[in-house]
C-alpha cells in the first residue's frame, strides 16, 4: 500500500494532505460537540440564561455548516487523489503488460493480469479513497474521544480506556476466525458452480450412462457442505452488533455510577457526565469503523502486492538500443536458424531443440509433427516471441536480437493457431498492423485469404461490425480475416500457425494458391511459413521440417522425406496416405 | 481432420437452431428473457419456501420486536439516570442503583435478543437457500436435453450460484433489517411522544429535510454512477479483449496503439468516476450536517423548555434521551431506502429462479415402458422426420435399417444432421414423425434408462469430470474394480499414457481435462464405454487436431470398441470411412447416397466430389 502511494502519490501530494487535514478539522468539531452541549447545560441552564443557550446552539450550527464544507473539500481531494493514483496504477500495468513477452505472460497467465488490472486496481484505488476519508477520522475520533472524556475527569476516562480495546479485541477475534471461513465459503460455492456447469457440459454423457442420481447426490452434498459452513460463520458474525452494544451500554452504566458518586461529591457536574455518555457512544463506534478499516487495508495490502510484482516484473524481450531499420538485399535468405533451441524453464527439456535450416526469401517452408512436437514454439521464434536458450535465429539477413522489436513484428505477419478478433468493424481489425491501408490493399488481402467473397455480402462490406472475439463469424470465416490482417502492411513473412484448422480442404488449398499468387506478382518476394498436422498442407512447400520432440527429425521436400523420413511416413499413414502414391490414386480414381 | 466440414462445429449449429426454436416457442415467462412474474405470485412462493422453517422465522421476528424495544428504552434509562445525579449533595443513590441495575439488565436482554435474531435468521437464509439451490439443480437434471441446449450454461450456473444467493441475502436478511428498521422508527416516536409531545413534534418535523437531502444525493450521484458504469464496462471489455489478447497483440505489434486507445478510455473512466466518487462520498457529510443540525436545534429547544417550560416541561435528562434519539432517528430511514433496493434485487432473481423451476420438464416414461435387456442391436429409423424449429424442418423421412453388428459412416457437410441422428437414438430429442425402433421395439416404449444403457457413445468434445482417472473411467459403472478399469483402458490402447501419470489411474484430472491432450481425453472416454459393454455404439470422431500417435492409438480403440457392436460413425477418418460396411452420406437433413467407399466412388455423385476436394490441394 505504501509502496504504491510512494511510486504514485506524488502528484496528488498535495490533495493527500489537504483531504486528511480538512478531515481533521471536521473531526475536531465533532469532538467540541459534546462539550458544547456539556456547557450549554451547566451554563444555560444552570443560570437560566436563554441567550447563553442561543449562543451556544449558534455555536452548533456554525460548526455543523464549516464541519460540512471541510468535509466537502476532503471527500473532493479523497476522489481527484484516489482516482488520479487507481488510473496512472491502470495506466502503469496496461504499458507494463503490453512490454511483456510470452516469457512474462505465461509466467502470470492471462486471467491473473486481468484480474490484477482490473479488481486489484479497483481495491487500492478504495483503499486510497477511504485512508483519506476515513482512516484520519475514525482513530482520531476514537483517540480524541477517549482523550477528551481523560482531560474532564482522568479517573472516570479509565472505563474508556478499557471498553474500547475490549470491542477491539472482540471485533478481531470474530474477524479472525470469520475470515478464514469466508475464503472457504466462497471456494464451497465455486465448487457448486463447477458441478452446474459440469452436469450442464455432461448432460447428454450423464443421460446416457443414466447416472442422474449420482449427479444430485453430489449437489446435494455440496450445497448442504456451503450451508453448514454458512451458518457457522452466521452464528459468529451475528455477536459483532449485540456485543458493541453489551459493552457500550454497560460502560455507560459504569459512567452513571462512578460519575453519580463524583458529581456528588462535586468533583464533575451534571454536564460532564452528559458529555461522557456522549463520548462514550462516539468512542466505541469508531473503534467499530476502525476494525472494519483494518479489513479493507489487509486487503488493499494483498492488491497492492500483487500489482507490484506485476510493475517489478522486467519484459524479457526488448528492442536492442539504437537499432535502425536496415535495407534488405534480396540474396538475404528469408531466415537461418542455427542450433536454435529453446526450453521454457531452465530445468525443463528443450522445446526446441538445435534445429538448423535455411531458407531463401520467396521459398514456402512446412512444419509438420504432432501436438506438443515444439512447431508453435518453432516458429514463436522468428519474431522472437521467445528468445532462444542458444543457437541463433536470423531474419532477413540479421539476427533478430539486431531487429527493432516493432520492425521485425511488422515484417512478419504471424497468424496465430486462435482466430482472435476484437470488437469494431472488420476494417479496425485489419488495419492493425498499417493503420493507414488502402482499401485496395484491405480487399488486396481479403481476397488473397479468400475472405473477399463473404465480406462483399456483408452489407456494409469492410465497416460490417465486429463482435467480441469476432463471434459474429464462423471458424473458418474468422480464421480467414485473420490471415488476411497478417497480410496488411509491409509483410514479407507469412506464417500460417495451424491456422486453416477450420477451412475444408478446397479452401485451404485455395488460399495457398492465392498466397503463391500474390508473392510472384508483388516486386517484393513473400515467404510463408505453415504449421500443420495435415500433410496435405505442407505436402508443396519447397521445404518441410518434420518436428518432433523439439527437434527436427527430418527436413526436405515430400518425396524425399517419404524415402528418409520415418516419422513423416507415419503420419502420412494416420492421414490415409499408405503408399506414397496411395493418396494421388484415390484422387484419380474420384475423377 | 474432417474434409467436409468448412465451419464451425456440429454441436454448436444445433444448439442455435434449438435456441432459436425456444425463443419463438417461449411462452413470455421463458428464463431466456426477463421473466415477468407478478411480484405477489413470487412473495406467495417464497412464503411457501419459508414455511418449513416457520417457527423459526416467528421467533427471529419476535426477537427482534423485542431487542428494538429494549434497545429504545436504554435512553430513556439514562436520561432518568442523569436526571439522579443533579449536582453535589444532590445525588439520589436510592434511586440511582436499582436503575443501574434495571439499565444493566435491559442491555443484557437487548444484545441477547439481538444475537439471537441475528442468528435464527441467517441459519434461516442458509438453510432456505440450501433447500432452493438443491431444488433448482435438481429440476436443470430433470429438463429434456433441448432446455440444456437451448440456453446459455452461464445464464443457468448464475441462477443456481448467484441469483439463489441473492434470494437468500436480500429476501430474508434484508426483510429483518427493514422491520427493524421500521419497528425502530415507530419505536422512537412512541417514546419520544410520550416524553414530551411538542418535542417530538420539532424532531419529527426535521425529519424529512434528511430524508429529502439524502435521497437527493443519491439521484444524482445515480445518474453519475450509470455513467461511470458504462466506461468502466468499456475498460474491462477492453482489458478482457486486449490483455486477453496479448499474445497476439505483441506478435503483431499492435501494442502501441493498443495502449493510445486504452488511454483514452482510462482518461474517460478518470473524469466520470471521479465525478462519481465525489458525488457518492456526499451522502455521509451530507446526512451528517443535516444530523448536526437537527442536534443543534433539539439541544437549543431541549434547554429552552428546560428553563421555561416551553414548549414542555422537560428535565436535563430528557434533553440527553431526545438528543440521543435525534441521533438515532434518521439512521433507519436511510438503512431501510438501501434495504429496500437489495429487496427489489431479491425479488428479480427469486423471479429468475422459480420461472426456471416453472419450465416443463422432460416427460417422463410411460407407466408400461419396457426394460430391454441383451438386445441384438438391430436399429432402424422408419420414415424419420424432425427439425429443432417447427416448420424448419431438418430430416425429412429417413430410411435407415442397420442389421446387428454394422458398422455404418455418416458423412456430410457441417449441419447436415449427422449429429441429429445420435441425438434422436438416444431420446435427447423425440421424433416429430415415423419412428424409430430398437430390434423391432418403438424406443419411445422403453424405459430411458434401458434405452440408453444399450448405447455406448462418445462425443466430439470429451467430457471429463473433476475426479480421478479411474472415477472418469468408470463413470458408466460405478462398482467396476481397479482390474476392471484397467482392463477396459488397456483395450482402449490408454493405458500407456496413465501410467506415466505420477499417481496413475489415481490422478486428480481437472474439471476442462486440464494438461491432457485433445486425444488422451478422448481415450478415456473410449475407455469409459469399453467399460459399458454396450451393444451399439454411437461415435462422434474429432475433427480437431489431435498428434499423430495418439490420433493411432484411438483409432485403434475404435476399431477395438466397434467389434462385434452396430456402430454409427459420424466420421472424418478416411480409413473409418473405407471401413464401414454402410457409408450414409447427409445432405440437407436427407440421406442422399448410402453404399460402399467403392460403390459411390463410381457412381461420381456428391460423395465422390467431397472426396476428391480432399484431394484437391495436393494435385494442383
Amino acid at each position: 500500500m505504501i509502496e504504491i502511494l510512494r511510486r504514485f502519490g506524488g502528484p496528488f501530494r498535495r490533495n493527500l494532505l489537504i483531504g486528511p487535514a480538512c478531515k481533521l478539522i471536521e473531526v475536531v468539531f465533532d469532538l467540541l460537540t459534546p462539550l458544547v452541549i456539556a456547557r450549554m447545560i451547566d451554563e444555560g441552564i444552570g443560570q437560566r440564561d436563554l441567550t447563553v443557550v442561543m449562543r451556544y446552539g449558534a455555536v452548533l450550527l456554525g460548526m455543523a455548516v464549516i464541519g460540512m464544507g471541510f468535509a466537502l473539500i476532503c471527500q473532493k481531494m479523497a476522489s481527484l487523489a484516489s482516482q488520479g493514483i487507481g488510473t496512472e496504477v491502470r495506466r502503469s500495468l496496461y504499458a507494463r503488460i503490453n512490454a511483456f513477452a510470452y516469457t512474462e505472460i505465461d509466467r502470470f497467465g492471462t486471467p491473473s493480469l486481468i484480474t490484477r488490472i482490473t479488481n486489484d486496481v479497483n481495491q487500492l484505488q478504495l483503499a486510497v479513497a477511504l485512508a483519506i476519508r476515513q482512516l484520519i477520522r475514525w482513530p482520531f475520533l476514537a483517540v480524541g474521544s477517549m482523550i477528551a472524556a481523560l482531560l474532564i475527569d482522568p479517573v472516570l476516562g479509565l472505563v474508556f480506556i478499557v471498553t474500547a480495546p475490549l470491542i477491539g479485541a472482540v471485533f478481531c477475534w470474530v474477524m479472525s476466525r470469520a475470515v478464514p471461513l469466508f475464503r472457504r465459503i466462497q471456494g464451497m460455492l465455486d465448487r457448486i458452480g463447477l458441478l452446474t456447469r459440469e452436469s450442464l457440459s455432461g448432460a447428454r454423457v450423464i443421460r446416457a450412462l443414466v447416472r442422474e442420481d449420482h449427479e444430485r447426490a453430489r449437489f446435494r452434498e455440496a450445497a448442504d457442505g456451503q450451508a453448514r459452513l454458512s451458518i457457522v460463520v452466521g452464528r459468529l458474525n451475528s455477536l459483532l452488533n449485540p456485543a458493541t452494544f453489551l459493552v457500550m451500554n454497560l460502560g455507560v452504566c459504569v459512567i452513571l455510577w462512578q460519575g453519580g458518586i463524583a458529581v456528588d461529591t462535586g468533583r464533575l457536574t451534571q454536564g460532564d457526565v452528559v458529555a461522557f455518555v456522549n463520548y462514550m457512544t462516539q468512542t466505541l463506534l469508531s473503534v467499530v469503523y476502525v476494525a472494519n478499516l483494518v479489513i479493507v487495508f489487509t486487503r488493499a495490502s494483498a492488491s497492492a502486492t500483487r500489482v507490484i510484482e506485476v510493475l517489478d516484473c522486467e519484459p524479457s524481450i526488448t528492442s536492442p538500443e539504437g537499432a535502425a531499420a536496415q535495407e534488405i538485399t534480396p540474396e538475404a535468405p528469408a531466415f537461418h536458424l542455427d542450433h536454435a533451441t529453446f526450453a521454457f524453464g531452465a530445468a525443463a527439456s528443450p522445446a526446441v531443440d538445435g534445429v538448423t535450416f535455411e531458407l531463401p526469401q520467396g521459398g514456402t517452408l512446412g512444419v509438420i509433427g504432432g501436438t506438443g512436437s515444439g512447431k508453435s514454439t518453432l516458429v514463436s521464434l522468428l519474431p522472437r516471441l521467445y528468445d532462444t536458450t542458444s543457437g541463433i535465429v536470423e531474419v532477413l539477413g540479421r539476427d533478430v536480437r539486431s531487429w527493432q522489436l516493432e520492425e521485425l513484428r511488422h515484417v512478419i505477419g504471424l497468424v496465430p493457431q486462435a482466430a482472435a478478433l476484437v470488437s469494431g468493424t472488420i476494417r479496425s481489425n485489419l488495419t492493425w498492423r498499417d493503420a493507414d491501408a488502402s482499401d485496395d490493399a484491405l480487399w488486396a488481402a481479403l481476397d488473397t485469404a479468400q475472405a473477399g467473397e463473404f465480406v462483399r455480402k456483408l452489407p456494409e462490406g469492410l465497416d460490417a461490425p465486429v463482435e467480441a472475439g469476432g463471434k459474429n463469424f464462423s471458424g473458418g470465416q474468422r480464421q480467414r480475416l485473420t490471415i488476411a490482417r497478417a497480410l496488411v502492411g509491409k509483410t514479407r513473412i507469412l506464417i500460417l500457425d495451424d491456422s486453416a484448422s477450420a477451412l475444408d480442404m478446397r479452401t485451404d488449398a485455395a488460399l495457398r494458391q492465392a498466397v503463391r499468387a500474390r508473392s510472384q506478382s508483388s516486386s517484393t518476394p513473400l515467404t510463408t511459413v505453415i504449421v500443420s498436422q495435415r500433410i496435405s498442407s505442407v505436402r508443396d512447400a519447397d521445404l518441410i521440417c518434420v518436428m518432433r520432440r523439439g527437434r527436427a527429425v527430418g527436413l526436405g521436400t515430400h518425396d524425399e522425406l517419404l524415402e528418409t523420413c520415418d516419422v513423416y511416413r507415419e503420419i502420412c499413414r494416420s492421414q490415409g496416405l499408405d503408399a506414397p502414391d496411395a493418396g494421388r490414386d484415390a484422387g484419380r480414381d474420384a475423377r | 481432420m474432417n474434409p467436409y466440414a468448412s465451419t464451425g462445429s456440429v454441436s454448436t449449429v444445433t444448439a442455435s437452431a434449438a435456441d432459436r426454436d425456444h425463443r419463438d416457442d417461449a411462452n413470455g415467462g421463458g428464463p431466456g428473457g426477463a421473466p415477468e412474474m407478478p411480484t405477489g405470485e413470487v412473495t406467495r412462493r417464497l412464503i411457501a419456501c419459508i414455511r418449513p422453517h416457520l417457527a423459526a422465522f416467528v421467533l427471529s421476528f419476535l426477537s427482534a420486536l423485542i431487542s428494538v424495544a429494549l434497545q429504545l428504552y436504554v435512553p430513556i434509562l439514562i436520561g432518568r439516570g442523569i436526571d439522579l445525579i443533579i449536582a453535589a449533595g444532590h445525588v439520589a443513590f436510592t434511586e440511582l442503583w436499582p436503575l443501574l441495575v434495571e439499565l444493566a439488565a435491559v442491555v443484557a436482554g437487548a444484545a441477547l435478543t439481538q444475537w439471537a435474531q441475528g442468528y435464527l435468521i441467517s441459519r434461516l437464509a442458509y438453510v432456505t437457500v440450501r433447500d432452493l439451490r438443491v431444488q433448482v439443480s435438481e429440476k436443470i437434471s430433470r429438463m429434456p436435453i433441448s432446455f440444456i441446449d437451448a440456453h446459455p450454461h452461464g445464464d443457468l450456473i448464475s441462477r443456481v450460484v448467484n441469483d439463489v444467493d441473492l434470494v437468500g441475502d436480500g429476501l430474508l436478511q434484508g426483510l429483518t433489517q427493514l422491520f427493524t428498521g421500521v419497528v425502530t422508527i415507530v419505536g422512537t416516536l412512541i417514546f419520544m411522544l410520550s416524553l414530551s409531545v411538542s418535542m417530538a413534534v420539532v424532531v419529527v418535523l426535521v425529519t424529512p429535510l434528511s430524508i429529502a437531502a439524502a435521497s437527493a444525493i443519491a439521484r444524482f450521484s445515480n445518474r453519475s454512477f450509470t455513467a461511470q458504469q458504462s466506461i468502466l464496462g468499456q475498460v474491462g471489455g477492453h482489458i478482457e479483449e486486449y490483455v486477453g489478447n496479448q499474445r497476439l497483440v505483441s506478435a503483431l505489434a499492435y501494442g502501441g496503439r493498443a495502449e493510445e486507445a486504452f488511454d483514452n478510455l482510462n482518461r474517460a473512466l478518470y473524469t466520470a468516476g471521479e465525478r462519481a466518487q465525489f458525488l457518492s462520498s456526499l451522502s455521509n457529510p451530507g446526512t451528517r450536517f443535516i444530523n448536526n443540525i437537527i442536534y443543534a436545534v433539539v439541544a437549543v429547544i431541549g434547554c429552552l423548555a428546560v428553563i421555561t417550560g416551553w414548549p414542555s416541561t422537560l428535565t436535563v435528562g430528557g434533553v440527553q434521551v431526545f438528543l440521543s434519539y435525534a441521533n438515532q432517528y434518521t439512521k433507519p430511514f436511510n438503512e431501510v431506502t438501501s434495504v429496500i433496493v437489495q429487496i427489489q434485487t431479491a425479488v428479480a432473481s427469486a423471479a429468475r429462479v422459480f420461472s426456471l423451476l416453472d419450465e416443463t420438464e422432460e416427460r417422463p416414461d410411460a407407466a408400461d415402458a419396457l426394460a430391454i435387456r441383451d438386445l441384438q442391436g438391430a436399429v432402424r429409423f422408419d420414415r424419420v422426420a424432425f427439425s429443432y424449429v417447427k416448420d424448419r424442418p431438418l430430416l425429412t423421412d429417413i430410411e435407415i435399417s442397420a442389421a446387428p453388428g454394422a458398422r455404418y459412416a455418416l458423412v456430410g457437410p457441417t449441419g447436415c444432421g449427422k449429429t441429429t441422428l445420435i441425438n434422436l437414438l438416444l431420446r435427447f430429442y423425440d421424433v416429430d414423425a415415423g419412428a424409430v425402433t430398437l430390434d423391432g421395439y418403438d424406443i419411445r416404449s422403453l424405459t430411458r434408462e434401458s434405452l440408453r444403457r444399450s448405447f455406448g457413445m462418445v462425443l466430439q468434445d470429451s467430457w471429463l469430470f473433476e475426479g480421478t482417472i479411474h472415477d472418469n473411467i468408470a463413470y458408466g459403472k460405478p462398482d467396476a474394480t481397479r482390474e476392471q478399469v484397467v482392463e477396459a483402458t488397456r483395450r482402449a490402447h490408454a493405458d500407456g499414457f496413465i501410467e506415466t501419470l505420477p499417481d496413475g489411474y489415481d490422478t486428480l484430472v481437472a474439471e476442462d481435462g486440464g494438461s491432457l491432450s485433445q486425444g488422451q481425453r478422448q481415450l478415456l472416454c473410449i475407455a469409459r464405454v469399453m467399460l459399458t459393454d454396450p451393444a451399439i455404439l454411437l461415435l462422434d470422431e474429432a475433427t480437431s487436431s489431435i498428434d499423430t500417435r495418439t490420433e493411432a492409438q484411438v483409432q485403434a480403440a475404435f476399431d477395438e470398441l466397434m467389434r462385434g457392436r452396430t456402430s454409427f460413425v459420424v466420421a472424418h477418418r478416411l480409413s473409418t470411412i473405407q471401413g464401414a460396411d454402410c457409408i450414409l452420406v447427409m445432405r440437407d437433413g436427407a440421406i442422399i447416397e448410402r453404399g460402399t467407399h467403392q460403390d459411390l466412388l463410381e457412381q461420381h455423385g456428391f460423395y465422390a466430389s467431397l472426396y476428391e476436394a480432399q484431394f484437391a490441394g495436393s494435385e494442383s
